[in-house]
This record gives C-alpha cells, sequence and structure tokens, in this order.
C-alpha cells in the first residue's frame, strides 16, 4: 500500500523532531515500507459499521474526589532531575525563538 | 548443595517463619548467584545491594514475615520508578545523566509495603520495544539455558534473574507479550494481568491503551502471592479499575473438573515448530487428564491481532516518546534554540527501534493516513474483543502457544524488524481484548531449550485463570528444571 521514500522519511523525520543521519535516512526507507506492508493486511478486514475501541475494560471518566493530599514528591526533588539550569524553581530552557 | 535463592516465595517464606532461614541469608544468596553468573548473563543493570542488605538487616531484627514476601528479594524491569534508584529504560536518553526518580512507582510502593526488598534494576529493550532484550542500551541479556540465545524481552532481564536463581521474582510489563514470551523462553511462569488490574503509576508508559504489568515467577501460588500485592484500584492510575481482589491463592484448588478449555485452530500456523505444537497438545491432554474438557475452537480475527498491534503500539509511542525532551529529565546537548534542541536530544538519546516506531507512528497519525491506519486498527480491534465475547459462551480457558519458537540466537533478526515483531504472533489479541494470560513452562526441545504454554482468561478472571495453569503445574515437572549456566 505504501512505498516510502527517502524524501517521505525526511519529511516524518521533520515531524516527529529526529534528525537521521542519510544511511538511516535509506535503511528507514526500506524498513518503514516492510512495517506498512505488514500492517497493510487491515485494509483487507471489512469493518463497516464497526464502532473503533480504545479502552476495553467498560470505564468512561474515572474521576476522584478533589481533595488536598500528600504530594509523593517534592519540588526540589522533580526539579532536581532536570539536566538544565534551575533559576528561582524554574528550569532555564534554550529559548524557543532562537 | 542449592542455597536460599533457588527457593520459591512460598518455601522461602515458610523457612522464614519459622525462623530456619534470615532474610539476609536469602538476600546474600542471592547477591553471590547474581556475582557468580550474571557477568554471563547481564540480567542486572543497576545492583542495589547495599540497600537490599540493610532491609534484610531490619526485617530480620523486626521478626514479622506474617506477610507472604516479607523479606522476599526481587527484581524490577528498569522502566519501574523507585525513590532513588536509578531508572533508565535502558535508553541512553535517560542513562547519560542517570535519572534518579524522587517517587516510587505503586506496584514498588506496594511491595516495599509488604516488606518485599528490590536488589535492583533489570535489563529491558529500550523503553520495552522489543522482544530479545537487544535494543538495550546495556546490550543483550543471555538465555540461561543457552548462552548464545537470547531470554527473550522485553522483560528478558527479569526473565533471566529468575531462571538462574538471581532474585525470588522479578516484576515485568506486557504491552505485546513481553512477559509471556521471555518467561516461555526461560521455563519460568509470567502473568500478564486484565488492562487496568494493576496500577501502572510510575512505570515508563509505552503505548498505553495496551500496557501492563505483572509478575514473573517460579511458580503459579508464587504469581498468585505477588498478584495479590499489588492488584487493585489506584487513584493515581485512571485506568485501574475498581473490581474486588479475590484470594488467588485460596483459588489454586487443583479442580478442574468439567471445566472447558479451548484450543483455537488459528494458532496451528505453518511457521508453528512442531516441538511446540505437540507441547500444546501435550499439555491439553495433561488439562484433560485432571477432568477438563478440550474444545476445538476459533478465535477468527486473531492473525490481525499483530498488525492491528503494530499500529496502535507505535501510534501510541509516538505520542509518549514526546517527554523524552531532554528538559525535565534525560540526556541534554548544547543547542541554539528550543526546537533544535529537542531535535538533538531525541536523536542522540533514542535508539534505532524506539525511532523506528516513533516514525510509524508519526506517519499513521499524520493527515491524510488517520482513518487508513489508526482508526481501522481501532475498529479490527473490536472485532477481537468481540470474537473472546463469543469464545466465553462455549469455553472458560483458552490454551495457546506462546511464542513460534524456541529462543533465537542474539542477532538472528538484527535487521529485519517485521521477523521480530512476528515473534509475538501468539500473544497480541489477548493484548487487544485486555484480557488476562500467563505463560508457564510445559517441556523443552530436543535441543533442551525451554517451550511455553500460554493459557487465557477472562476480563478480571485471574483466579479462575491461575487455578488452571497450578492444577497443570501440580501434574508435570517442568518448572522444577534449572539450568547449567556454562
Amino acid at each position: 500500500m505504501a512505498n516510502l521514500s527517502t524524501d517521505d522519511v525526511r519529511h516524518i523525520a521533520k515531524l516527529a523532531r529526529l534528525d537521521l543521519e542519510e544511511a538511516e535516512v535509506a535503511q528507514f526507507a526500506g524498513q518503514l515500507t516492510s512495517i506498512l506492508e505488514y500492517v497493510g493486511q487491515l485494509q483487507a478486514v471489512d469493518t463497516k459499521g464497526v464502532e473503533p475501541t480504545a479502552q476495553v475494560t467498560g470505564l468512561v471518566n474515572s474521576l476522584r474526589a478533589d481533595e488536598v493530599r500528600a504530594p509523593i514528591a517534592t519540588r526540589e526533588g522533580l526539579l532536581g532531575t532536570s539536566p538544565l539550569p534551575i533559576t528561582d524553581h524554574q528550569i532555564t530552557t534554550p529559548s524557543a525563538h532562537g | 548443595m542449592s542455597t536460599a535463592n533457588g527457593l520459591t516465595i512460598a518455601a522461602a517464606h515458610d523457612l522464614l517463619k519459622s525462623k530456619q532461614l534470615t532474610s539476609q541469608e536469602l538476600v546474600k544468596d542471592c547477591i553471590n548467584q547474581i556475582e557468580k553468573v550474571d557477568g554471563t548473563l547481564n540480567a542486572f543493570v543497576y545492583r542495589g545491594f547495599e540497600r537490599a542488605l540493610e532491609q534484610a538487616k531490619k526485617a530480620d531484627d523486626q521478626g514479622d514475615f506474617s506477610n507472604p514476601l516479607a523479606g522476599i528479594p526481587y527484581a524490577t524491569k528498569d522502566v519501574y520508578c523507585e525513590q532513588g534508584v536509578p531508572t533508565t529504560a535502558c535508553s541512553n536518553i535517560l542513562r547519560k545523566k542517570d535519572y534518579v526518580p524522587p517517587f516510587d512507582s505503586t506496584t514498588t510502593a506496594r511491595l516495599k509495603g509488604a516488606g518485599a526488598i528490590s536488589l535492583g534494576k533489570v535489563n529491558t529493550d529500550e523503553f520495552t520495544m522489543g522482544a530479545s532484550t537487544e535494543t538495550s542500551c546495556y546490550g543483550v541479556t543471555r538465555n540461561p539455558w543457552d548462552t548464545t540465545r537470547v531470554a527473550g524481552g522485553s522483560s528478558g532481564g527479569s526473565a533471566a534473574a529468575v531462571a538462574s536463581d538471581q532474585c525470588l521474582f522479578a516484576l515485568g510489563t506486557d504491552t505485546g507479550g513481553s512477559i509471556r514470551q521471555p518467561a516461555a523462553f526461560c521455563n519460568i511462569s509470567g502473568l500478564r494481568p486484565t488492562y487496568g488490574r494493576t496500577s501502572r503509576f510510575g512505570v515508563m508508559s509505552m503505548a498505553s491503551s495496551l500496557d501492563t504489568i505483572g509478575p514473573m515467577c517460579k511458580s503459579v501460588e508464587d504469581l498468585a502471592i505477588v498478584l495479590q500485592a499489588i492488584a487493585g484500584q489506584d487513584p493515581l492510575d485512571g485506568t485501574t479499575g475498581s473490581a474486588p481482589v479475590p484470594d488467588y491463592r485460596a483459588a489454586l484448588t487443583g479442580d478442574v473438573k468439567g471445566l472447558r478449555i479451548g484450543i483455537p485452530k488459528e494458532c496451528f500456523i505453518d511457521g508453528l515448530n512442531p516441538e511446540i505444537e505437540s507441547a500444546t497438545r501435550e499439555a491439553a491432554k495433561v488439562l484433560e487428564s485432571q477432568g477438563a474438557t478440550i474444545v476445538e475452537m476459533s478465535l477468527p480475527h486473531s492473525p490481525y491481532a499483530l498488525a492491528t498491534y503494530y499500529v496502535l503500539c507505535p501510534c501510541e509511542v509516538s505520542s509518549n516518546m514526546a517527554r523524552y525532551d531532554g528538559i525535565r529529565f534525560g540526556h541534554t546537548e548544547p543547542a541554539g534554540d528550543l526546537v533544535e534542541y529537542y531535535r538533538k536530544v531525541r536523536s542522540a538519546g533514542f535508539g534505532k527501534e524506539v525511532k523506528r516506531r516513533i516514525m510509524i507512528g508519526t506517519y499513521a497519525l499524520s493527515a491524510g493516513y488517520y482513518d487508513a491506519y489508526y482508526r481501522q486498527a481501532q475498529r479490527v480491534r473490536t472485532l477481537i474483543c468481540q470474537d473472546f465475547v463469543e469464545a466465553w459462551k462455549t469455553v472458560d480457558c483458552i490454551l495457546s502457544p506462546v511464542t513460534p519458537t524456541p529462543a533465537f540466537t542474539v542477532g538472528a533478526h538484527e535487521n529485519d524488524p517485521v521477523a521480530m515483531y512476528l515473534e509475538d504472533i501468539f500473544l497480541d489479541a489477548q493484548v487487544m481484548a485486555g484480557v488476562p494470560a500467563l505463560s508457564i513452562p510445559a517441556g523443552f526441545s530436543k535441543a533442551g531449550l525451554p517451550i511455553g504454554v500460554q493459557l487465557t482468561g477472562k476480563l478480571w478472571g485471574e483466579a479462575d485463570l491461575l487455578k488452571v495453569a497450578h492444577a497443570y503445574e501440580r501434574a508435570t515437572d517442568w518448572h522444577t528444571k534449572k539450568p547449567v549456566i556454562a
């Protein structure tokens, strides 16, 4: 069904925020095409009038009481895992504007 | 003389309770075994021995072994967060600056509450994506039965550690077969519970509509003991269900008289190894001799389960992996702006299989392809669920193979992702329907490789499922066989 070109792979990589090396682009074009060929068999299944399933145990909304409870981690603990500099309890990231 | 690390949980508990064994002796025996065999097997990726010994001493000092897990050492797959313990999902994106979670997963917290002792973290395919642990940034885990072969995956470290008596039990995760397949490859028992039976809070997500977590053990009774401790609703995981948790050990009566056990005809495909086929049919005979009735049956849409999986899983992966952005945790790279930062961090941190799944998912979810792939797969999922609803009208439990072949050699599927995906061909109909399934030891190939069989039950039906597995185990001795590690 789908035959992915190296240009397609580059485009998908851009959407996925991945930099691929040229060798990876060529390898992925072949491998992704073979995966898409394999899953292409689903197109042959007659699903007319069949509702899609996202949840299998019948849960619709799962609500709990709006109560303040003991935190499971501290602010310092959560900030402490960041690899970036912390200033005033905020993570300093590279600029979003370049 | 065998040491205490070779015991089941139930046997060790009896000795701890009657003061014939201390938790410190038990933990030390496990540590000795890890030091002896794990240089060859590569199951442990983080060893927390000091902490384990401290906890064992505390357990001995307190002397309260009323809980069946008190003082029992176990291993955790490297995707369960444990406060203060490095947890990397065996991925460079979290390893380069080891992620040390500031909180516990619900499951490790529940085990801690029961008195179980964590020995450390065991190997997995990167973010659980794989069937061989070959995508781990720490390298492959080798099969204790034949070290030229894989232990399976993704919970291969868990399976190898349990099979080689480096711990008494381990935690795994099963999204598309990752508990059952390595259990079968290594001659241990592994349970994928009903979707939502066990909490996934604090366990790194792969595909959220499919992910489950469960125990990997040396006996069915041990599966029941661990499941008892970890099952039940969790306010921190909105997908857990409110169904009451029964007494799982009480269900192990050995009585399967009159139970109808179905064998789906779709399992006997061309690629099925004849030794696995005969082990499966032999298992049916064993259950029949226990008084069960064997019924030929059909799950007509099950041949589509694997393809359904390889649409839904990568789509959910492409979304879940977005959190590894190098900001709140993980790897970092120098970059001029934020988008460049994301690209550089993700490109350097993720391995090939993770990138492949992100790419497939991104493609399948992109404009113009969503209905053809994701929506269609969700519709096929509905048909697979309906197959099980139909099946339960005529059978109580389903027996099938776990894998099409015994453990394969390291590197066998290196450049062929589809061949690797086909390893899970018998495991994904259950995933789609959310029903519980387990793998138990059922024999060996002529070459001496373990063979498992799979039993599948109804939603929330773990007690009945464990009952059937236990009845089979009582009539056989496969689960008692131990590897000689070369």
